[in-house]
């Protein structure tokens, strides 16, 4: 009889003692929070008591791939607390002693441990499945070897320095060469003038040197 | 009217009509010519046509009454910009010099308006091109993806965004800490930034390849930066009106708010744009029509770079504001969804239940019942107006705003390489008007020996100024380019173009202007142009010259600084120059202007002292006696 009462007892307390272990701001709990709309839009599913206990299956993987020792169920993932956000709290039991809580810390390098199999179950992301109080890590950034900038600076200055060297090299030449043809039309051009031969016809006498006519624009 | 100042030996120092018709046909002496008239009409538009139509334009349009502003603009642009660019023009092309030969024909005592218009052009460009710096480092940057500046780097220990970039924002962070690693005063130099100088370097090196021989090589190298700017524009403007948003943008660019025409502020605004967006007084278009044929059209050409001037500006208003106003509902709808988020979260509602189109009158509701719980979230005001008027101008739209709209598109790469070649082709074009102006008049004034070939001359010009130019490659540079925007750019140009106008009407005299232009274009210049160039445009300048000098003088000057650590971070800092600072105002925008008086001094004194001993120099020769004396002052 004695028995038969304890039994009883037990099946009426053990619901309430799981509810007194998960409630709002449990010291060892965790709030989550799933915006489905935000993350699928159109395609976003319903959130039901078979995603819930998808849930708890899910939470149940990470404890024992954590601890790898001890076998989680989805008895031990107690959750409370649901609005229609879809927020609720969870807390987890340890496998052999139902009524002692995991502590948070244990938790929460679970979740971590296993964040990206949890999201990628719920086609969600870190900020659309929260664990308020566990923070995502932050991507590592991507060094490469030498900066991207540098190599397209590389190859701008390399075309430039090629096009200063080659118009500097061919405005040398087209000196050089006008010098050459110059020297032989110089030479042409003074024998005419000594010779007397203005505009074509022979004059009688010697030029003057002393007017010709070298700079016609005042300098400054 | 005889209003004319005496100028003696006037015909002397100018080639006579009859002499450029010979030079004309003989095609006689080495000075170089155009190959072609667009060319030449190319390298104008390309002068004119710089980074402030981009990006200076469409901030005063928009803070001076939208559509209204338009109205004081084209205003002064027929009554001031069209008749100094028409005036520039005509004497480049009528007497066949740059600046200093120019001003030095009209009257020896003038070359101080020629050697002042060196002196902005030179110091003009250094800073200029240093911009010219930030924009190739932005381009060499935009070669990756995601873009460098539309995340926060992570801070060593992985676990948060840096501090500094969270607390303002990446494309904040990218330009004052990655890019100019800026310092917090002027005075606090802090090194030079290996990246920038060799961004520098690559700039002047390639202003250098680009200049190497003068308009033969400019000329060549226009046909590409002065037609990308309008292709890079027209694509903007494609992608742009597809975007949500741009529609908002445009409209508020363009409402139109006729009450901004009684404040004089906007005039005077109008008319400063107008003036310094025709890059007039720098000698660059002086130079360049002086490269024409004698019987060029100047008068025609005027009108037609005005009017190109004037459309770039509106065009390019129009783009930016279709991005701007895509940024600001871009903004605006992050603000709303995390106003909503707030909401939800805080109690706990069903996603969905408040959208953009509920969230007042839900907001309303919630506040009734749940005061505090709304008061503890903080939340933001979101208006889409002030997303709107955050207008920024200058460096901080082309650098903080457009590159995080850009960030906010589809294939943000694409478009960050495209707007940044165009903000590099319309930086360049003008650089080359900036050189030809320094280059023409060093040669004018024989400051190097004859036989040094324009190469060298080029690139001495681009050394120097690359070595000043390490100044703005500092922590503080950008203050110091600040500094040099305001002052070296700004009044002793209104000088120069106050002391041109005066000289072409009233020295080299007004009547012997109409003849020549008769001789050059075939006919007179109307009545238009006579009341302008006599009364208005100087009038004008004037105007304007006295205003910003009263200002400048009246006010404190003071900078704004990036300082993480002080109260209102992200919003930049008030500060005060240094004491110091005031030498370097004076040599950047005293020293061009007291150039114009002070050359003039100098040559009345030198000619003053030789005069003494002019009297009674005689020379003995076999034939007679010769008194000499001087006719070259």
């Amino acid at each position: 009889m004695l028995v038969w009462i304890l039994f009883l007892l037990c099946q009426v307390g053990a619901p309430a003692l799981a509810q007194d272990l998960c409630q709002r701001d449990a010291p060892n709990g965790y709030k989550v929070r799933i915006s489905l709309k935000t993350a699928l839009g159109e395609d976003a599913y319903e959130w039901n008591q078979s995603e819930m206990f998808f849930f708890q299956a899910t939470m149940a993987f990470a404890m024992r791939r954590h601890f790898q020792m001890e076998t989680y169920n989805v008895d031990n993932i107690i959750l409370c607390v649901q609005t229609s956000r879809v927020s609720f709290w969870f807390v987890v039991t340890s496998p052999d002693n139902t009524t002692m809580l995991i502590p948070k810390a244990d938790v929460e390098k679970a979740v971590r441990m296993s964040r990206h199999r949890i999201n990628n179950a719920f086609l969600l992301s870190d900020r659309t499945l929260e664990f308020l109080g566990i923070y995502p890590t932050l991507a590592a950034p991507v060094n490469p070897d030498t900066p991207p900038w540098l190599i397209v600076f590389g190859v701008v200055i390399g075309a430039v320095c090629a096009g200063i060297i080659a118009l500097l090299v061919s405005s040398l030449l087209q000196k050089r060469r006008k010098e050459k043809g110059m020297t032989e039309d110089g030479q042409d051009e003074e024998d005419m003038q000594v010779k007397g031969v203005e505009n074509g016809i022979n004059l009688d006498g010697t030029y003057n040197r002393g007017f010709t006519d070298d700079d016609r624009f005042t300098k400054l | 009217m005889k209003n004319k100042l005496p100028n003696p030996g006037l015909d002397d120092r100018i080639p006579s009509h009859q002499e450029l018709e010979r030079m004309e046909k003989e095609e006689a002496g080495d000075r170089p010519k155009w190959d072609n008239k667009t060319q030449y009409m190319l390298t104008c538009v390309g002068f004119c046509v710089g980074l402030g139509n981009v990006w200076r334009f469409p901030y005063l349009c928009q803070s001076h009454g939208g559509g209204a502003f338009m109205i004081p603009f084209l205003i002064l642009l027929v009554l001031e910009g069209i008749p100094l660019l028409h005036l520039e023009f005509a004497i480049g092309q009528r007497l066949r010099s740059g600046s200093v030969g120019v001003w030095t024909a009209i009257n020896p005592y003038l070359t101080g308006v020629g050697i002042a218009s060196l002196l902005v052009s030179f110091l003009v460009g250094m800073y200029y091109n240093t911009i010219i710096a930030w924009v190739m480092w932005y381009f060499f940057n935009s070669f990756q993806n995601p873009l460098p500046w539309s995340q926060c780097p992570v801070n060593a220990n992985l676990t948060d965004l840096v501090s500094e970039c969270a607390r303002s924002s990446p494309v904040d962070y990218f330009w004052y800490r990655d890019t100019l690693n800026t310092s917090t005063s002027i005075g606090d130099s802090g090194g030079l930034q290996w990246w920038m100088v060799l961004c520098l370097l690559c700039a002047w090196l390639l202003l250098y390849v680009c200049c190497l021989r003068g308009i033969e090589t400019t000329g060549k190298a226009v046909y590409v930066t002065s037609t990308l700017p309008y292709v890079v524009l027209t694509i903007f403007l494609i992608r742009g009106l597809t975007l949500k948003g741009s529609l908002d943008g445009i409209k508020f660019l363009f409402t139109p708010d006729l009450n901004e025409l009684m404040n004089p502020s906007t005039w005077l605004d109008a008319g400063a744009q107008v003036f310094y967006s025709f890059s007039l007084a720098f000698g660059g278009l002086i130079s360049f029509s002086s490269y024409n044929s004698v019987h060029n059209n100047c008068e025609q050409d005027a009108v037609i770079i005005s009017i190109i001037n004037g459309f770039t500006s509106v065009y390019a208003a129009t783009v930016i504001y279709s991005i701007i106003g895509f940024r600001a509902t871009e903004r605006f709808d992050d603000c709303l969804e995390g106003n909503i988020l707030a909401l939800l979260n805080a109690f706990s509602l069903a996603e969905g239940n408040i959208t953009e189109g509920n969230y007042a009158e839900s907001l309303q509701n919630l506040n009734g019942t749940f005061p505090e719980t709304i008061q503890s979230l903080d939340l933001k005001t979101c208006d889409l107006q002030t997303f709107l008027s955050q207008g920024v101008e200058g460096t901080g739209l082309a650098f903080i705003v457009f590159t995080e709209a850009i960030t906010k598109m589809p294939v943000s790469p694409l478009w960050s390489i495209l707007f940044f070649i165009m903000l590099f082709c319309l930086g360049l074009s003008t650089m080359f008007g900036s050189i030809e102006g320094t280059v023409v008049p060093l040669q004018d004034l024989n400051i190097f020996p004859k036989r040094w070939p324009k190469e060298a001359i080029t690139g001495i010009v681009c050394l120097v100024s690359f070595i000043i130019a390490l100044i703005f490659a500092q922590s503080s540079g950008n203050y110091w380019l600040a500094l040099f925007d305001s002052f070296a750019g700004s009044i002793p140009l209104l000088v120069i173009a106050f002391c041109e106008m005066i000289a072409v009407v009233y020295i080299y005299g007004i009547d012997r202007f109409n003849k020549d232009i008769e001789f050059m274009i075939g006919h007179k210049p109307n009545l238009f142009w006579q009341v302008t160039w006599r009364f208005v445009s100087p009038l004008i300048v004037l105007v304007i010259f006295v205003f910003y000098f009263v200002t400048k003088v009246s006010s404190n000057v003071t900078y704004i600084a990036w300082n993480p650590s002080s109260e209102d971070f992200p919003t930049l800092e008030v500060l005060e120059y240094p004491a110091w600072i005031y030498v370097i105002i004076f040599i950047l925008a005293g020293v061009p202007s007291l150039v114009v008086p002070g050359t003039a001094m100098f040559k009345l004194i030198r000619r003053c002292c030789s005069n003494k001993n002019v009297y009674g120099a005689e020379v003995d020769t076999v034939s007679a006696k010769v008194q000499m004396f001087t006719t070259k002052t």
